[in-house]
């Protein structure tokens, strides 16, 4: 079980309020993502989960259980920390079975289980060596590892990948879903990377300024996203908008239209513009278009290779069904 | 690639005379004093017996014999552990607590502990020897231990502070998830990933504490004395008994060269404050 409730929770270093008054529900078994800007306090939302930071008000509670001044080993959660924070002095084998031997479990259950956890995440033939003989990957198991042991309520993961290079990121990435799926426990991943959250979450939280903008499935987000902060941060490459009277005219005070809902046409097209870079990946290209009078650069993808290049002029037809309009306020016009 | 090879040929030869130079400098008042050790008095002070004399163990036979060297020896190696152990058990938990869970105040505290090292220490001997004296802990072991522990905690917690660190602190936030309590953190974590620290900076204390003369010779006439006032106690006004000195000074400062002998890549370490890793 791990249904996690935050109510009220605020949180304040000196003078600095960093998250104001913030109600949140994760429920048991969800995989739910906190993603935000640099400093929108996403990392500090999940120490004050974790209890490596105090709450200055409101409550957590783990299970029904009201955990807010319990210590982090007791609230029954287990972390990976974004630089691994493997015990550097100890084997894999002693790292992974470190909080075990911490709860004062029996060595023959604790061989069992570490074999176990070795065993799930490919690690078996490192056991006997010391995380500085592992590479970035590897490391990054054997901090699962630690965590999976502990049979947790929940697992917190604080930025985990962002210190592998691209190609591993995507193979760990699919990995810890698969973790996911195979443990159905609940999961609570934090990162600044919106394409991992799209390909991981049940849930996503988008926080900015320490303020939930949006919560929702990711399609939810993706498709009817709740203000313009959220549409222009999840999705990618991000969303258009266009500003001013070419806004008024479409009937918003800003409208927003994703670059693969926009369609390029041969000729007679609602918009036109000349193309300024045209990013060719075979399956997709990837254009900015200037001069359309609606904004400054207007991104569009299209599918399969379209053999338009710099300087050309390009006809686009917006898909109207698709378009995002928000008012003043930033908030979506429904 | 001319001027490459010539500069190569040329460090290869000048510096390590150079090197050697500077080591014979800084060595050749020690080796000094270890021939004189074996010379008798009245040939110490003779500049033609400065290489050529004929070596007698009489300084040592006489210094053991009529000095009770084994006491002050003794003094100094109780006095000098107990005080590296007292000081370390203060200042590990006292780093670990600066570099760890910092406040507000925690850089002033570091520099005020710095400052008081440029106290004067005769400003302060008076009163000191009066106060211990009304105390009843003048010339005893206890006063010794205290004193030389004051006078190395600001180094030996500044040195732990900057190896400490070093230590990410996810590491410490990682047990603590695991369920360490705080003893648990300096026992499993600390102590193991900063043993070299903490190894460096014991050895240092313990060398301070051995060679410290100024309070040692001042606050101790018998019971507590150390080397260092057996050394005090052959010195003459007139310059006379330079081979007894010698001696005295050679089996004092002996086991501390040997201890630093083995250990100079931990001194190294220490004394370059934990920069070089």
């Amino acid at each position: 079980m791990g249904r996690i409730v935050l109510e009220n929770v605020t949180k304040s270093f000196g003078e600095t309020e960093v998250i104001p008054p913030l109600n949140l529900t994760i429920e048991d078994g969800e995989f739910a993502v906190f993603v935000g800007p640099s400093g929108c306090g996403k990392s500090t939302l999940l120490r004050l989960i974790a209890g490596l930071e105090d709450c200055t008000s409101g409550a957590i509670k783990i299970d029904g259980n009201d955990v807010t001044k319990v210590p982090p080993s007791k609230r029954g959660l287990a972390m990976v920390f974004q630089s691994y924070a493997l015990y550097p002095h100890m084997t894999v084998r002693k790292n992974i079975a470190f909080p075990l031997r911490m709860a004062g479990m029996d060595q023959s259950d604790i061989d069992a289980r570490v074999d176990q956890a070795a065993k799930v995440l490919n690690l078996d033939a490192y056991l006997d060596r010391k995380p500085g003989q592992l590479s970035g990957g590897q490391r990054q198991r054997v901090a699962i590892g630690r965590a999976i042991v502990r049979e947790p309520a929940a697992f917190l993961f604080d930025e985990p990948l962002s210190n592998l290079d691209a190609a591993l990121r995507v193979g760990m990435r699919m990995e810890i879903s698969e973790l996911h799926n195979k443990l159905e426990t609940t999961m609570i991943y934090v990162t600044h990377d919106q394409v991992e959250a799209m390909t991981m979450a049940n849930k996503i939280v988008v926080l900015q300024a320490g303020v939930i903008e949006q919560v929702g499935s990711p399609l939810e987000l993706y498709r009817t996203p709740r203000n313009k902060f959220v549409a222009g941060f999840i999705g990618s490459p991000k969303m258009n908008f266009i500003e001013g009277d070419a806004a008024q005219k479409l009937g918003a005070h800003s409208v927003g239209i994703r670059p693969e809902h926009i369609d390029v046409v041969e000729a007679n097209g609602q918009w036109q513009g000349t193309v300024g870079v045209a990013e060719h990946l075979g399956s997709d290209t990837f254009f900015h278009i200037h001069n359309t009078g609606l904004a400054e650069t207007l991104t569009v993808r299209a599918i399969g290779d379209i053999s338009l290049t710099h300087g050309d002029t390009i006809h686009l037809n917006p898909r109207a069904d698709e378009m995002h309009r928000f008012g003043a306020d930033g908030l979506r016009i429904a | 690639m001319a001027i490459v090879a010539q500069h190569t040929k040329f460090s290869k030869i000048a510096w390590p005379i150079l090197a050697w130079l500077v080591a014979l400098i800084f060595f050749f008042p020690i080796a000094y004093m270890v021939m004189t050790s074996f010379k008798t008095d009245a040939d110490a002070v003779k500049p033609e017996m400065l290489f050529s004399f004929t070596p007698t163990l009489e300084n040592y036979a006489n210094m053991t014999e009529n000095y009770d060297y084994w006491r002050f020896a003794t003094n100094s190696i109780i006095t000098s552990v107990a005080a590296t152990i007292f000081t370390l058990v203060v200042a590990v938990p006292c780093a670990y607590a600066m570099a760890f869970n910092p406040s507000r105040g925690t850089k002033d505290i570091l520099m005020w502990m710095l400052s008081t090292k440029m106290l004067p220490a005769a400003a302060v001997l008076y009163p000191m020897i009066f106060l211990t004296k009304s105390v009843g802990l003048y010339d005893t072991h206890f006063l010794i231990v205290m004193v030389l522990s004051l006078i190395n905690l600001p180094i030996a917690i500044w040195m732990l502070f900057t190896y400490f660190k070093d230590i990410p602190k996810d590491i410490i936030e990682a047990g603590q998830m695991d369920g360490l309590t705080t003893w648990g953190e300096v026992r499993e974590i600390l102590i193991p990933l900063a043993w070299g620290g903490i190894a460096s900076t014991a050895l240092l204390v313990f060398i301070f504490c051995w060679n410290e003369a100024y309070w040692t010779v001042r606050l101790t006439t018998t019971e507590a004395a150390t080397l260092s006032k057996l050394i005090e106690g052959n010195r003459a006004p007139e310059g006379l008994f330079f081979g007894r000195l010698s001696a005295v000074s050679t089996a004092a400062v002996g086991p501390i060269v040997v201890l630093g002998w083995f250990c100079q890549k931990q001194l190294v370490q220490g004394l370059t404050f934990g920069a070089v890793k």
